[in-house]
């Protein structure tokens, strides 16, 4: 194994990383919108709205991510869509990601015993302010280990976006293997960097779990 | 109104799930500071029949007066959600098991709906929490959470949640059958002082002893029709009806 090739581009790849923690920071936002805006559709009162959050789930999670970022960065243009590799890669992962935290929110959501909102209703709160005073507050502390998994794949879903040619690690990766001729110390060294993020990601949730812990 | 009289009518309330109907044509009058049990066996209607008094269940034909005005009235979707959040604060609800607010303390359960329903300063809320939960016996536990609590403080603090909306009629479901027997007295014994308080209350219990000391009716229900009713004593110690002896004499065994 070559170290001392591995120190010397190890910079590059920090460089790489932090393209690699943008990414996943702007993906996991706008997948929590789009999370929050399924969920509130699947649980609406309409059924049209409850149609278009289950078909919104079913196609993005029903078909590969890799193909939906290419329809969008490569077809795009196509259809009068034109973004850089950046742009498309938060936006379709985002999209994506929102289909599975989607069904991570509504499920935290529908676990709330159903006599809180009883309660809640009984005392002649709304409906809005029985969401919002005693279902939401409860189900948001069930949601952050599972939105904490959802995270984790996000994350790894990010070197996807190699594949649209934006330079965050994997594709760093790629390109040293180009030039160097070493994959086993190239993807080492963007899998150890994963771990990282990944592992202190990971602590994060942990920590945010336990502060939020009903006492 | 003439019939007024009547603080709390139940005018031929029908209710069916699906094609189960389990209320049939019941009909019900409680005066202002009456208190009445409804007693029955599992699956006779009590329940929905409680439920149905603050419109958690709806009915499907008949209707629920408070005080003079109608509970379930028919109104369009939004002005209907409007009237009955006023009529719901009004009627105090107290579930069997519970159903406190576990991300609050005792205080934060019953001052979270007057504070965001009537208004009040967190300095009105505290007075209020606190002469609630003193009333209730639960001022030591006021900054506790539910999961510090045993059963019987959390229906305690379940039942001062209730009467901090100041409501006119409080409506009991089993309130302490999920409670431990040593944990029963407690519960029982705030109620009891709420009855003094000439509260108008309706219960719904398995607890023929508490139903015979308290109340002022027994209405016995069975299949979701009133088999009989009538004051404590006719109806526990001179039951007229086949089905009420038999009950009666069920429970009493499962008592002993
Ligand atoms: N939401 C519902 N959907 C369908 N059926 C229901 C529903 N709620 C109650 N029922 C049925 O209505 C009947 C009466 O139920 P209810 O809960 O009022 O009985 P209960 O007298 O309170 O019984 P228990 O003593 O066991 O509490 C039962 O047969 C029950 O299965
Ligand atoms: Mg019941």
């Amino acid at each position: 194994m070559d170290i001392d090739l591995m120190m010397r581009v190890y910079p590059f790849f920090l460089e790489a990383a932090w393209t690699t923690i943008l990414l996943s920071v702007l993906t996991a936002l706008l997948g929590l919108a789009c999370g929050a805006l399924g969920a509130a559709a699947r649980l609406s009162r309409f059924t049209s709205l409850r149609l278009l959050g289950a078909t919104y789930v079913s196609i993005f999670r029903g078909t590969p991510a890799l193909i939906q970022l290419f329809i969008l960065y490569f077809g795009g243009p196509q259809v009068g869509i034109q973004l850089d590799a950046f742009e498309a890669g938060v936006i379709g992962l985002g999209i994506n990601a929102g289909a599975y935290m989607t069904e991570t929110i509504r499920g935290a959501i529908i676990s709330i015993d159903k006599g809180q909102r009883e309660a809640a209703r009984t005392l002649g709160l709304s409906q809005f302010q029985a969401f919002y005073k005693v279902i939401l507050p409860q189900a948001a502390r069930l949601m952050v280990r599972p939105l904490g998994v959802n995270l984790n794949m996000l994350i790894k879903a990010t070197a996807l976006v190699a594949a649209i040619s934006v330079v965050e690690l994997t594709y760093t990766a790629q390109r040293y293997i180009g030039s160097t001729y070493k994959p086993f110390e190239m993807f080492l060294l963007a899998g150890v960097l994963y771990m990282i993020i990944i592992y202190a990601t990971g602590r994060g949730v942990s920590w945010l779990d336990r502060k939020v812990r009903i006492t | 109104m003439t019939e007024s009289n009547d603080f709390v009518q139940i005018r031929h309330a029908q209710k069916s799930f699906g094609t189960l109907e389990v209320l049939k044509d019941i009909s019900l009058n409680v005066a202002r500071g009456q208190i009445v049990a409804i007693i029955g066996p599992s699956g006779s209607g009590k329940s929905t029949l409680l439920r149905a008094i603050n419109d958690l269940d709806a009915l499907t034909g008949g209707e629920v007066w408070l005080d003079g005005v109608q509970v379930n009235k028919k109104l369009p979707h939004r002005q209907y959600e409007k009237h009955i959040n006023e009529m719901r604060q009004q009627i105090g609800m107290v579930f069997q098991h519970f159903n406190l607010f576990p991300h609050m303390t005792a205080r934060e359960n019953v001052t979270m709906a007057p504070k965001m329903l009537k208004g009040l300063t967190a300095e009105e809320a505290d007075a209020l929490a606190e002469e609630q939960l003193d009333k209730v016996g639960m001022l030591e536990r006021i900054d506790y959470y539910p999961s510090q609590l045993s059963g019987g403080q959390k229906q305690r603090v379940a039942i001062a949640r209730a009467l901090a909306m100041k409501p006119k009629l409080m409506l009991f479901d089993e309130a302490t059958s999920a409670l431990d027997p040593e944990l029963v007295g407690e519960v029982n014994q705030v109620m009891k002082k709420l009855a003094e308080e000439h509260m108008t209350m309706i219960i719904v219990t398995h607890e023929m002893d508490f139903a015979a000391s308290v109340c002022d009716r027994v209405l016995f229900m069975d299949q979701g029709v009133v088999v009989e009713e009538g004051p404590p004593e006719q109806v526990f110690g001179n039951p007229q009806k086949d089905r009420t002896r038999a009950f009666l004499r069920k429970e009493l065994d499962e008592t002993e």
